[in-house]
């Protein structure tokens, strides 16, 4: 089972680049029993929706 | 557009515009010649806008690429930090985590972090948590995000690997979460 640091990697990457589907399983088998990783995700795609925000052209 | 119209529109921008430049920039002198250099070119386009929403569109575009420029400018003459020696900032980021890899302190949901996006003071608060994480870091995930690079424009500009650019973009957004969890949305430890 993959710990909370790899499972952010995954989350990380995920964002970059397709994962496989090993990759994939394994996150969602972790993201199932792990709520702190469960927040880091939405975390993380909240980062995104910012900082695109803030090139964004609107007043 | 008419000029007096345009020049109500680029003034109103313009604020927005030099903080957004400066951000990526560092640099006083060189936002401003960014921003400048971005309205420039949309005064002489002024003839194809329809309204102040494509002006806007479109010399935000052209500020990206202005920045885009000089950033690769800096890498050409060498006048950046070396993104392949990363190891001396990771340090903080593996404090977050326990020996086995496990959350030393489980993050926790945000409340309704969408309604931070229309509060001005949030945007303070996120520009100086991308101002405090490692430079290396806040400079990665801005070309991503916020120029909207693809990792492997990224990985070229800056030569490095695409592993060393993953390895970069997850301890950024690791350090930003942390940094607006503690200073924005209130997480206990």
């Amino acid at each position: 089972m993959m710990n909370c640091k790899e499972a952010t990697q995954l989350l990380s990457q995920g964002q970059e680049r397709t994962l496989t589907l090993v990759e994939r399983l394994g996150l969602k088998l972790h993201l199932l029993i792990c709520k702190g990783c469960r927040a880091s995700e939405r975390h993380f795609d909240f980062l995104r929706t910012a900082a695109r925000r803030i090139g964004s052209p609107e007043p | 557009m008419k000029t007096d119209e345009l020049q109500r529109v680029f003034a109103a921008m313009r604020s927005q515009m030099l903080r957004f430049a400066r951000l990526q920039l560092r640099s006083e002198a060189a936002a401003e010649d960014a921003v400048q250099e971005a309205l420039l070119a949309a005064h002489m386009a002024a003839d194809q806008f329809a309204g102040a929403s494509s002006v806007r569109t479109w010399v935000f575009s052209i500020l990206k690429n202005k920045i885009i420029d000089e950033l690769r400018r800096r890498v050409r003459e060498g006048n950046v930090m070396d993104f392949a020696a990363a190891e001396d900032e990771m340090k903080d980021i593996d404090e977050l985590f326990d020996q086995r890899g496990h959350w030393a302190a489980p993050p926790m949901a945000w409340p309704d972090p969408e309604a931070a996006l229309d509060n001005q003071q949030f945007w303070v608060v996120f520009e100086a948590c991308l101002d405090g994480v490692p430079p290396k870091h806040g400079r990665i995930f801005m070309m991503r995000e916020i120029l909207g690079l693809e990792t492997e424009e990224i990985c070229k500009e800056l030569a490095i690997s695409p592993s060393n650019c993953w390895v970069l973009l997850h301890r950024a957004r690791l350090g930003l979460r942390e940094c607006l969890s503690q200073r924005w949305f209130g997480e206990q430890k």
